[in-house]
């Protein structure tokens, strides 16, 4: 039957002539997808599209920034570093210098010390050898005179007297010795 | 069809399938003529387009998923292999209309091979018409729009050639520009689909009526070769489906490139 029909239609349909409710329905199609795909769904892909190219790009360029920003950080942090432990160096030095320079301060002050001490005792010895001196002076004169004295008074007559009067005399110069020292 | 045909008549002999095979009666006794299969088809991919770009690139993400990845391979592969070679610039001005194209025409396509369809809908000489013709009225109004009617007909021939070579140039340049570019545009489409249709309804009816219909001890070997040419041929088919895709809409972005700018 179909097969019937075909062959009488075939005179008819040649398939290079184009039947006109399929060109409708050709247009219809073709139109209805450049407006549903063409219009509505291609700009959104296109705006994605460029939306994710801008992204990535943003994202290196981010990644660029924020890698120089850790290298320039590092940077700074060794010079940081560096400066530190030169000035950890130089305070070393400076606290060395001062500890030398305390103790050679010390010993000096030491020494004055010492030095003062020794002037001063020895400037005591001389004030009570001075005083020793004066008042051995004193004495040796007082003495002196009344050694004389008796010389002068008993006659110095012999020998023997002479002999006595000394000996009395330095009797007496003991005696009196003894007694001053019980009494100082 | 193929199948029916063959059932339908009393033949005795093996026939190859012809022309009646592009044949239809409307869908259902007493319907309107035009209500026909491809007529259906044609209207189901073009909805089955929309339906697969809307689900695609409705909402499109910065990072796809699913459809829109599937989406966007056919966005990049029409974009760079098609729209940038001829277009440069241009290309995102005229991607709508290149994708629609090249999704259209491939949907159409690869009816050829879908089970139960099995027509390629541009093997009706119609829908390529359809098609070769608004690139070819585009061709022209941009030409015109961006050339100028006397520079778009005028850069056309190149200059400077002896007189008489005009004679000859002149016409045949016009020739192959507003008379073969499109008619070829559109036959090269639907001729493809049409051979290609013709080759698989043989081999297949190959297969049928010497395995099915008239099994013979001769005729086995025979059907069985059939039925591998079937699916050797389906798998090659497949691949002049999208190419001849890709070729229609490669050459529309050339027809809308020489447009924009003049060739020469």
């Amino acid at each position: 039957m179909y097969t019937a029909a075909g062959l009488l239609a075939e005179e008819a349909n040649n398939p290079l002539l184009p039947h006109t409710y399929e060109l409708v329905v050709g247009i219809f199609s073709f139109a209805v997808v450049v407006l549903v795909v063409g219009k509505m769904l291609v700009p959104r892909i296109q705006k994605t599209l460029e939306e994710r190219t801008e992204a990535i790009e943003g994202g290196l360029k981010q990644a660029e920034v924020s890698q120089k920003e850790a290298q320039a950080t590092l940077e700074q942090y060794r010079s940081q570093l560096a400066e530190a432990r030169k000035e950890a160096g130089r305070l070393r030095e400076k606290a060395r210098e001062e500890g030398a320079q305390i103790v050679a301060e010390m010993r000096e002050q030491a020494q004055a010390e010492a030095r003062r001490i020794t002037e001063s005792a020895q400037a005591q010895i001389e004030a009570e050898r001075q005083q020793a001196l004066t008042r051995l002076r004193a004495e040796v004169g007082a003495l002196s005179v009344e050694l004389a004295g008796k010389v002068v008074g008993e006659s110095l007559e012999d020998e023997a007297r002479q002999r006595r009067v000394v000996d009395r005399f330095l009797e007496e110069l003991e005696g009196r010795t003894r007694a001053g020292e019980q009494v100082s | 069809m193929s199948a029916l045909t063959v059932l339908a008549a009393p033949a005795e002999e093996f026939k190859a399938p012809g022309p009646e095979l592009f044949e239809f009666p409307p869908l259902f006794a007493g319907g309107p003529e035009w209500l026909t299969k491809p007529v259906v088809f044609a209207v189901v991919g073009a909805l089955l387009v929309c339906v697969l770009a809307w689900s695609a690139f409705a909402n499109p993400k910065l990072v796809p998923r699913g459809m829109q990845n599937l989406g966007e391979v056919g966005y990049v592969f029409v974009r760079d292999q098609v729209a940038r070679p001829f277009l440069g610039k241009d290309s995102d001005r005229w991607m709508p209309l290149l994708l629609s194209l090249f999704f259209l025409i491939w949907t159409w396509n690869i009816m050829a091979v879908v089970p139960v369809i099995q027509f390629p809908i541009a093997s009706h000489i119609a829908f390529p018409v359809v098609l070769a013709i608004s690139i070819y009225l585009l061709k022209i109004y941009l030409g015109i729009k961006h050339q100028g009617f006397k520079g778009y007909f005028g850069d056309m021939i190149p200059k400077g050639l002896p007189k008489a070579t005009y004679v000859l140039l002149i016409p045949i340049e016009y020739l192959s520009t507003f008379v073969l570019a499109p008619f070829t545009h559109a036959v090269r489409l639907f001729a493809n689909m049409f051979a290609g249709h013709i080759i698989l309804a043989f081999f297949s009816l190959v297969g049928f009526w010497f395995l099915f219909e008239k099994p013979t001890p001769l005729g086995v070997p025979l059907g069985v070769v059939g039925v591998i040419m079937t699916i050797v041929m389906t798998g090659f088919e497949m691949f002049i489906q999208f190419l001849q895709a890709f070729l229609f809409t490669m050459l529309a972005a050339m027809y809308i490139g020489s447009g924009l700018h003049a060739d020469h």
